[in-house]
């Protein structure tokens, strides 16, 4: 049986019915179609799933969404405004911190949590809040450099958090 | 901090407007954003779901499979299993082994059996516990012994003899007069553990046919699959499910990774076709981590035997290299592998003669098959290391040794593969020099009062050392060169067709559609494509659209294997655009009144070379050639040229257009009483030619270097009672942020004469040294030799202790197998070049058993 449940994503309100057991992720791309939010092993081991609740970094696999009915719930698509990407975004794309993009999302939303606790973090600080998301692909290096540049700019600019 | 910096002494590069700029992906805003589809975001209405049934045992017989009460339960719409599926597939034209569904017989635990499809995907591991399978347990072979030691257990009926799928044996020159002439000779057994690809997409995929009545094969078929090699799926999978290859389209949609593990046909992609054929509405299998580690297809654990003869300088004579691969199940790439684990041995380093014998076992195992370096990295491992202590042996500086054997650019090696372009010379300067390789031996070698003076360095062995007093931890470095082909030579079915195409489309708003069959995988193929057009045209990438791994609509490109993409797919798009370009300009030429060879294009603009004020817009031009040419469309094609090969059998393997090359120093700081190994940092030159796109080169060199890391420290491959120990990213260490050393990566080389631009390979190639430097620098440390991968702290220790005397190597498990076969399952085919042939007025083939 399904459960009526009520979830805040990305600033607007849902009403949905789900399966109790469904995962937050699961709810998120089969009933949301937020498919943004990629998926690596739907144990908690990669980090491809992270979203944000209420700000902080939390694996959609291993989350229920009737536990975050209360909370504000940010999915990579949320990051952009009316088309405006977010500083991040573009710093991921200009300094080749995505290749394959996969787990792209994720390190994204844990970077945004990173800013706002760090505005200026150092590499050990980045290196810590980028160690639950796996990356096969860049050899973390150019990704660093993103989330510093865009540190940079963000406090240069006032920009989005 | 990372320093990065091109070193190119190119002549017209400068010039480009394109190439050679850090420009970001073409689809990088899709990855950022989230709207990247990848294979299992897409929902196509009517979808249902499907999964496989898979073996419990590594080797057993099928007795009877009972689908009945799986069939029976709600929202279960079909069940196969393999008696409906009895054509077999593979990779290779030469390894035909596999069935999409287990028939008669299970070979490794992961094996499918059945598959089914179900309304809701919840159900599905329910549906699989319903289905009854008897099994007859039969003995599995777990590793290389026991396959050698029990042929009367046979795993695989293509093996010809017991279970050895492969044995080949090589000879080019003559290695008993090479040996004769060293006046030293060396033997070193090595032995590499398998590791998987681990991408961080599963694979997926989604199957929709639609019936055609009228059609005399009632309906179409299209495939959307992560996969690196759409158009060998799409031969396979026609060929299983009795299609004509017009009826069946495979697209790859972004794909999440790949390092070689999405290159072969699956049972997944085979069984969501057939599923949906039957029950005539979309599949999807998407296949969980676990599945992901059992379907494989990764590297192969490979145990060496080298011997090298050298004189007293250093000059190599003669190199004999044995190498036994554990393939696993199932044949995949696997005959390649094996010949890829002797080819490039001499493309590194001037070998006068050169003897390989390799052979590959079938095991119970998931088949391993083709991984970033496919076949070369456990060989370059072997090697490197047994140089660094023939070097070590005779007290020649491991720089200067490598220097004096460094293949000749533009020489033809023994075994007949012909080298362009090489700057692994100016590769290992590179590292030598930033690594400050010769003022950390200079220290390693001074007396124990000048290391006191050195102390404060940062370089120094002991680190945060007080002067005098023996602390547990120990700085090295090591150092370690490589090469690796920009493209397989041969497709992997033998034609004289294309290995790419690139077809262009004008259109008279001025966009430009360019049609390629090359994969994204992430390494950049479609942006490499991207940078070339838009250089060739002169128009900006914006204006560009890139239609890619299309079965259907893209011409065919082989796919993204053995780093042959920019090379192939980037020469056939230089053919395209230019035939379309000389349209334009003959156009212009008539327009502007000035001879076409005068001039050129950029920014949008045709222009006198002249007269750069004399100018036509591209998309003027396009409207005018369009009203003399009719629709503008012009397709360009690549195949390598002949002649980069031997003429003897095997020789298929290893020649390629180019080779790309490279050099790595790792500095490792080992903990001598815990045996632990940090890499602390790793510099990594790469001679790419010409950078097509830095940003994404030395990406691809930056994400060797990690994975090369890990595989060299971290990561293992386990089984226990025929089962995969640890198919988990929580128990399979992939390195994190926490783990991964700082990598230095350097770009180094000239335009390749025939490279697009004179673009080489990235993808493969930096994997290659950055494990034997890991090596060599623990020896440079502690002073043991760990001559099995991976280099873990308790091999360290195990070493250390036993560790004693002047005895630098200490005495190990036997690293080979416990019996060599003798004599070699395989006559020897024996081979010399054409220069010593004519030499010694010898026949080229002198075939001996």
């Amino acid at each position: 049986m399904r459960d009526l449940i009520s979830l805040e994503v990305n600033g607007q309100r849902y009403e949905l019915a789900v399966l109790p057991h469904h995962t937050l992720l699961e709810v998120l791309r089969e009933e949301m179609r937020l498919t943004g939010t990629k998926h690596g092993c739907e144990l908690g081991e990669c980090g491809a799933c992270t979203v944000l609740v209420d700000g902080l970094p939390v694996l959609s696999c291993l989350t229920l969404p009737l536990e975050v009915q209360a909370c504000d719930i940010t999915t990579i698509e949320g990051l952009e405004h009316n088309g405006q990407l977010h500083p991040l975004q573009e710093t991921f794309a200009a300094l080749g911190a995505a290749q394959c993009g996969y787990c792209t999302p994720g390190i994204l939303l844990s970077a945004v949590a990173l800013l706002r606790e760090h505005p200026h973090p150092s590499r050990e600080q980045t290196k810590e809040a980028l160690a639950g998301n796996l990356c096969r692909c860049t050899g973390y290096t150019k990704i660093y450099e993103a989330v510093e540049a865009a540190a940079e700019r963000i406090v240069r600019t006032g920009g989005p958090l | 901090m990372k320093k990065q910096q091109s070193i190119s002494d190119r002549q017209d590069g400068s010039s480009y407007k394109m190439v050679g700029k850090p420009l970001p992906k073409v689809d990088v805003y899709a990855t950022v954003t989230g709207r990247a589809v990848h294979a299992d975001d897409i929902l196509l209405p009517r979808m249902v779901y499907g999964r496989l049934l898979r073996s419990p045992h590594a080797h057993a017989r099928i007795l009877s499979i009972d689908t009945r009460p799986a069939m029976a339960l709600p929202g279960v719409l079909a069940i196969i299993t393999g008696e409906e599926l009895p054509q077999t597939f593979g990779i290779l034209p030469s390894s035909q082994d596999e069935h999409a569904l287990a028939v008669d017989k299970v070979r490794y635990v992961g094996d499918p059996v059945a598959a089914v499809a179900a309304l809701d995907p919840d159900i599905l591991d329910e549906v699989l516990k319903h289905i009854t399978v008897e099994y007859e347990v039969l003995p599995s072979l777990m590793s290389i012994d026991e396959a050698l030691a029990h042929p009367e257990v046979k795993i695989n009926d293509e093996a010809r003899i017991g279970n050895i799928h492969k044995a080949v044996s090589l000879e080019f020159g003559d290695v008993g007069a090479g040996f004769a002439e060293a006046e030293y000779v060396r033997e070193d057994w090595f032995s590499y553990e398998g590791n998987t690809h681990a991408p961080m997409e599963e694979h997926a995929c989604v199957a929709n046919w639609e019936p055609i009545p009228t059609d005399p094969v009632s309906g179409k078929l299209t495939l959307w699959s992560s996969t690196q090699t759409p158009h060998y799926v799409h031969r396979e999978v026609s060929k299983v499910l009795g299609l004509p290859p017009s009826h069946v389209r495979v697209i790859a949609p972004h794909v999440g990774g790949g390092f070689g593990g999405k290159s072969d046909p699956f049972s997944h992609e085979i069984c969501a076709c057939v599923l949906a054929r039957r029950i005539g509405r979309p599949v999807k299998i998407t296949c969980t981590r676990e599945e992901v580690f059992l379907i494989h297809r990764g590297r192969h654990p490979v145990k060496m035997w080298i011997k090298t003869g050298v004189k007293g300088d250093g000059t190599l004579t003669a190199m004999h290299f044995r190498s036994f691969l554990d393939g696993g199940a199932y044949g995949s790439y696997g005959i390649a592998t094996t010949y890829y684990t002797g080819a490039l041995q001499p493309v590194t380093y001037t070998l006068p003669c050169y003897k390989f014998e390799g052979m590959r076992l079938f095991t119970n195992k998931p088949p391993c098959g083709p991984k970033r370096g496919h076949g070369t990295t456990q060989p370059r491992y072997a090697v490197e290391v047994h140089l660094d202590k023939v070097a070590h042996d005779l007290g020649l500086d491991p720089v200067e040794f490598r220097r004096r054997n460094l293949i000749k650019p533009y020489s033809r090696t023994v075994n007949g593969l012909r080298v362009t372009s090489c700057a692994l010379e100016a590769c290992l300067d590179q590292v030598v020099q930033r690594s400050g390789w010769n003022e950390f031996h200079t220290r390693q070698g001074a007396t124990p009062e000048d290391q006191q003076r050195s102390h404060a360095s940062e370089n120094d062995r002991h680190d945060g050392a007080q002067a005098g007093k023996d602390l547990p931890l120990k700085r090295g470095m090591g150092l370690a060169a490589s090469a690796y082909l920009c493209g397989a030579g041969k497709p992997i079915y033998w034609n004289d067709m294309p290995h790419s195409a690139v077809q262009i489309r004008l259109d008279r708003g001025g966009g430009v559609t360019v049609y390629c069959g090359a994969t994204e995988i992430g390494q950049g193929s479609t942006s490499v494509l991207s940078s070339i057009v838009a250089e060739e045209l002169g128009v900006q990438p914006g204006h560009l659209h890139l239609e890619t791994a299309d079965t259907t609509l893209t011409p065919v490109d082989l796919g993204s294997y053995s780093s042959r993409v920019t090379f192939m797919a980037g020469n056939a798009a230089i053919a395209a655009a230019r035939t379309l370009k000389a349209r334009l300009l003959e156009v212009a030429a008539e327009q502007l009144h000035v001879p076409a060879e005068r001039l050129g294009a950029s920014d949008g603009l045709i222009y006198d070379e002249r007269d750069p004020g004399v100018v036509l817009p591209f998309v003027q031009a396009v409207q005018l050639a369009e009203a003399r040419y009719g629709a503008l469309v012009a397709s360009g094609s690549y195949a390598p040229p002949e002649g980069l090969q031997g003429d003897y059998k095997g020789a298929g393997v290893g020649p390629s257009p180019a080779y790309s090359y490279s050099a790595c120093v790792a500095q490792v700081n080992v903990d001598v009483e815990a045996g632990e190994v940090v890499v602390e940092k790793l510099w990594l030159a790469h001679d790419v030619g010409q950078s097509i796109n830095p940003l994404l080169v030395l990406g691809q060199v930056e994400g060797g270097g990690y994975m090369g890391y890990g595989e060299a420290v971290m990561e293992q491959q386990v089984f226990r009672k025929g089962r995969h120990k640890m198919p988990s990213l929580l128990d399979y260490k992939l390195p994190t942020t926490l783990d991964t050393p700082d990598i230095e990566a350097i770009l180094v080389g000239t335009p390749d004469p025939e490279g697009p631009f004179g673009g080489k390979e990235a993808g493969q190639g930096p994997l290659n040294p950055v494990i034997p430097a890991i090596a060599n620098a623990v020896f440079d440390a502690v002073g043991v030799r760990i001559d099995e991968t991976p280099i873990t702290a308790d091999k360290v220790l195990q070493a250390l202790r036993a560790q004693g005397g002047k005895t630098r190597t200490p005495p190990r498990a036997l690293l080979g197998p416990s019996e060599v076969p003798s004599p070699w399952p395989t006559r020897l085919i024996a081979w010399q070049p054409e220069e010593s042939r004519e030499q010694a007025g010898e026949h080229p083939m002198k075939g001996r058993s």
